[in-house]
C-alpha cells in the first residue's frame, strides 16, 4: 500500500498525471457529448470540468498543482485564437456581404448584454464592486478582466463571470435560436460570439462550421467594442 | 506541422508586441489574428497550408478553456456570496444579447438585401 502511496505522490506532483488526466476527460466529455447528439446541456466544458473538480476534490490535489500540467493546454487558447483567422479567411466572401448586419448585430447584442447585466444586477440590489465586475463579461477573459480592473471592478470575480457567461451561452444558444425560428447560420453564430465569446463559439463549431466562422468573427469584434462601451456604462453607476 | 504551429505563434508574438508597444486595448491574439488574415490574403498559399492544423485545433476548442473551467470551481464561492441577483443577470444578459443580436441581424439583413444565399 505504501508503494502505491509513494507513486501516486510521485505522480501527482508532476505535470504528465495532471495534463493526462485533462485531455482523458475532455475526451470522455467530448464522447458523452456526441452520444447525446451534441444536446446543449452535454456541454463538453462543463462535463470535462466536473470530472477534474470532483478528481481534484477527492485527491485533495491544489489547483496550482493541477495547473502546473494543464497549463500547457490553457496555452493553446493564443494560438487557437490567432488560428480563428483561418476560418474568417475560408469565408471572406460571405462576411463582406453581411457587414451591416453584422455592425448592426455587434452594437445590438454588445449593448444588450452590457445594459442588461447591469441592470438587472443594480435593479436586484448588487453592490458596487460586483456590480461593475459584470459590465464586460460578454468580453473574452483577457480583456474582460482588463476592462474590470480599469472601471473598479475585481478582475478575478469578472474572469468567473465570463466563464460562467460562456457555458450559459454555449447551453440556451441553440433552443433559445430555434424558439425564435432563426435559420441564418452567420447570425445564429454571430450572436452567439459577441455574447459568449471563445466557449460560445466552440460550440458554434460543434454545429456548424459558417457558424463557427462568424462566431470567432463576433468574439473579435466584441471584445474591441467591450473595451469601449463598458467604461462607458460604468460611469452611470 | 510544426510549421503550422509555428506560423501560429509567431502571428501571435508578433500581436503581443504591437499590444504591448501600442494598443493595450485589444489583447495579442486577436490582433494576431487580424494579423494572419492580412497575411493570408496577401499570400493565398499560407492559407491552404496551415488550415488543416488550424481546423483541427478549432474543432477542440472546447478543450482548451478546461483548466480555466476548473480553477472557476474554486472560485465559486465568489459567486454564490452574491447570491441569485448574479446568477439572474448573468442568465438574463446573455439569453437577451443573444436572442437581441440575432434578431437584428436577420433583420437588418433582409432591409438591405444581404440575406444569405
Amino acid at each position: 500500500m505504501s508503494e502505491v502511496w509513494q507513486l501516486w505522490t510521485y505522480l501527482s506532483e508532476g505535470p504528465l498525471l495532471w495534463l493526462t488526466l485533462t485531455l482523458m476527460a475532455y475526451l470522455a466529455a467530448d464522447r458523452l457529448s456526441l452520444m447525446a447528439n451534441r444536446a446543449p446541456l452535454a456541454n463538453p466544458v462543463l462535463l470535462a470540468v466536473i470530472m477534474l473538480a470532483v478528481t481534484l476534490w477527492a485527491t485533495a490535489t491544489p489547483y496550482e498543482t493541477y495547473f502546473e500540467g494543464a497549463q500547457f493546454v490553457h496555452f493553446l487558447l493564443g494560438p487557437a485564437t490567432v488560428a480563428l483567422a483561418v476560418p474568417l479567411h475560408a469565408n471572406l466572401g460571405r462576411v463582406r456581404k453581411a457587414l451591416v448586419p453584422m455592425t448592426a448585430a455587434l452594437l445590438a447584442g454588445s449593448a444588450t448584454a452590457i445594459a442588461v447585466a447591469l441592470g438587472v444586477g443594480y435593479a436586484l440590489g448588487l453592490e458596487i464592486e460586483p456590480l461593475l465586475s459584470l459590465a464586460p463579461k460578454s468580453a473574452t477573459a483577457p480583456v474582460a478582466m482588463g476592462v474590470s480592473e480599469r472601471i473598479g471592478g475585481a478582475p478575478a470575480l469578472t474572469a468567473v463571470m465570463v466563464l460562467l457567461t460562456g457555458v450559459i451561452g454555449a447551453i440556451v444558444a441553440t433552443p433559445l435560436l430555434n424558439l425564435l425560428r432563426i435559420r441564418d447560420w452567420r447570425a445564429r453564430g454571430f450572436a452567439v460570439g459577441v455574447a459568449a465569446h471563445g466557449i460560445g463559439t466552440a460550440r458554434a463549431f460543434q454545429v456548424n462550421e459558417t457558424a463557427g466562422a462568424f462566431s470567432g468573427i463576433g468574439m473579435g469584434l466584441n471584445a474591441i467594442l467591450t473595451a469601449v462601451l463598458a467604461p462607458l456604462a460604468a460611469s452611470l453607476f | 506541422m510544426i510549421f503550422h504551429i509555428t506560423v501560429l505563434l509567431a502571428f501571435q508574438l508578433l500581436g503581443e508586441g504591437i499590444s504591448r508597444a501600442l494598443l493595450p486595448v485589444l489583447p495579442g491574439p486577436v490582433l494576431g489574428m487580424v494579423l494572419l488574415l492580412a497575411a493570408m490574403l496577401t499570400v493565398p498559399r499560407l492559407a491552404e497550408a496551415i488550415r488543416p492544423t488550424a481546423n483541427g485545433l478549432l474543432g477542440h476548442l472546447s478543450l482548451l478553456f478546461v483548466p480555466a473551467g476548473v480553477g472557476v470551481v474554486g472560485h465559486l464561492d465568489l459567486i454564490v456570496d452574491q447570491g441569485a441577483a448574479l446568477v439572474a443577470a448573468l442568465v438574463l444578459s446573455t439569453v437577451l444579447a443573444i436572442a437581441v443580436g440575432a434578431l437584428v441581424f436577420v433583420g437588418v439583413a433582409r432591409m438591405v438585401g444581404q440575406a444569405d444565399e
